[in-house]
């Protein structure tokens, strides 16, 4: 059996020696390759991810005036900043919207920075001897203020349900419109590009792992919430429904508008379009065999999302919902997805750019991350 | 040439064959796109029609004549093209197949030509890249 080491891999990548395929490319390899002769082949596999993510952020110090203010009560562009931290700290999240427009919300001014504009802050404070100012209006971007950073507490969610609409009137949501009668079904992962779909065990991904975040260089700060590790598997070994997730973080000052983008989806309201890229070293024929998967055999559930708690109604693969239809009780429904395929093959290739030009080097995990793990529900409790 | 229209019928008119004589007559292709017909009440049909420029004009005439309403629809969809992030959003609203994902490099196409006008892709793009015009 071989196996190589990550500093092993490093040596090559800084020797420009390093072989960089994309998740889709040794997918496509892995047709007249077997794992054992994949590992002797290629040394890093880039995989990448471009969605809608709600739970995401980002915060900010924004320094201090004369005289000083302990701020309260913090906006950016109408938008509320959570400000119970220490005085001139806040988190600014992406799904909160302005008090003034539905469709302008927390990722519009995460969006709005990247983008080096100035945002509007206003804050007040009831004034404390130490800090006496009591309002603030003024301008802000990302070089006046002292650090960004995004830290995104549930990313990259490993695999995802489809959603489809059994009712007779169209609905919202996150997924999308959902037309009625199972008019459309929608889907939201990169398939076999996507990161933890091609290391579902998180073998080589764990705390400290670093990753290409929003154009620039990220780490995974923790594992996400709502980590879920003990969800069926299918005999590849990937989770059925949304599995384990990433919590990431990386300096907003850096990145670029290219890999993250405000939504709005109508009658839910604002989200925000992160760009993740996870290079997954090939380190064991386990990983090389992880890293072959294709998306004929990554399986995701199919959901009811016309009725509250979204009933499972069937299983279908992300080659079937790639090719634009899948059979829903016996019917032809068409697909669409929510996350971009073109710009996680546009990330993939970027950080094989990176990884090729030696600009990028892999790390092994601080600490992996926890087993077995699955989620509490929230009971209403004190109800007679 | 080719043109979409609406067409709006009296209670009393939802009985005429007023499609059949625009084919045979006036040699009109018709593309019917969204009809709501009922009888005994106001009907609406939106067509496109094709045909030479002057069998088009008779075929107007006679359904004035027929005591029909027929108003020219000059609206179109576009979509800021150099923005899109092509997530495929739209696509899954739009049953007329103007909006499709490539295949082979994953963007996004939009053929004007299949574009029925229905509006739905304005609100499913969560970028808000999509904007009714009016006139030609």
């Amino acid at each position: 059996m071989i196996k190589k080491t990550v500093k092993e891999i490093n040596d090559k990548i800084q020797k420009g020696r390093a072989v960089i395929l994309t998740a889709e490319e040794v997918s496509e390899l892995s047709k007249s390759n077997t794992p054992s002769e994949i590992i002797k082949k290629v040394d890093v596999v880039t995989t990448a991810t471009f969605g809608p993510m709600c739970s995401s952020g980002a915060f900010i110090n924004f320094g201090h005036s004369d005289p000083p203010i302990r701020m309260q009560n913090v906006t950016l562009n109408n938008v509320e900043a959570y400000a119970g931290l220490a005085a001139v700290d806040s988190y600014i999240g992406a799904t909160q919207v302005s008090a003034s427009n539905p469709k302008y919300g927390g990722a519009h001014v995460i969006e709005d920075l990247i983008n080096g504009k100035d945002i509007a802050l206003k804050a007040t404070s009831p004034g404390t001897d130490c800090y006496p100012r009591k309002e603030i209006k003024t301008t802000i971007n990302k070089n006046n203020v002292n650090e960004i950073f995004l830290f995104n507490p549930r990313n990259s969610y490993q695999n995802y349900p489809v959603a489809t609409n059994s009712a007779d009137k169209l609905i919202n949501t996150y997924m999308g419109n959902l037309l009625p009668h199972f008019g459309n079904a929608t889907y939201s992962t990169s398939g076999e590009l996507s990161p933890l779909l091609n290391d579902p065990d998180m073998k080589t991904i764990g705390i400290g792992t670093r990753i290409f975040l929003g154009g620039t260089e990220g780490y995974v700060s923790w594992y996400g919430t709502q980590f879920h590790t003990s969800k069926p598997k299918n005999k590849a070994g990937i989770p059925l429904s949304n599995g384990a997730t990433l919590a990431v973080i990386g300096n907003l000052k850096e990145m670029s508008g290219e890999y993250i983008k405000a939504a709005y989806f109508e009658n839910y309201g604002v989200s925000i379009f992160i760009g993740i890229g996870i290079p997954i070293p090939i380190i064991s024929e386990e990983i090389a065999r992880a890293v072959s998967i294709r998306n004929e055999n990554i399986e995701t559930t199919i959901c009811d999302y016309s009725i509250p708690d979204h009933p499972q109604i069937g299983i279908t693969n992300y080659r079937e919902l790639q090719s634009g239809k899948i059979i829903i009780k016996g019917r032809e429904v068409r697909t669409a997805s929510m996350s971009s395929l073109f710009k996680a093959r546009q990330i993939a290739d970027e950080l094989k750019r990176r990884l090729k030009e030696n600009k990028f080097l892999l790390t092994e995990p601080v600490q992996m991350f926890p087993q077995n793990t699955s989620l509490n529900s929230l009971d209403i409790r004190g109800e007679k | 040439m080719k043109k979409r229209y609406i067409l709006t019928f009296p209670p009393d008119a939802t009985n005429k064959a007023i499609i059949w004589e625009l084919i045979k007559k006036y040699d009109i292709k018709i593309n019917i796109i969204k009809a709501n017909i009922n009888s005994g009440e106001e009907g609406s049909l939106l067509l496109e029609m094709e045909a030479s420029k002057k069998n088009l004009v008779e075929g107007l005439d006679y359904i004035s004549e027929s005591g029909i309403s027929c108003l020219p629809v000059d609206k179109s969809v576009k979509l800021d093209i150099e923005k899109c992030i092509h997530c495929g959003s739209c696509t899954a609203v739009c049953f007329a197949l103007a909006l499709t994902i490539n295949k082979d490099d994953a963007r996004l196409n939009f053929d004007t030509e299949k574009c029925i006008v229905c509006e739905l892709c304005t609100t499913a793009c969560p970028l808000d890249l999509f904007t009714i015009h009016f006139g030609d």
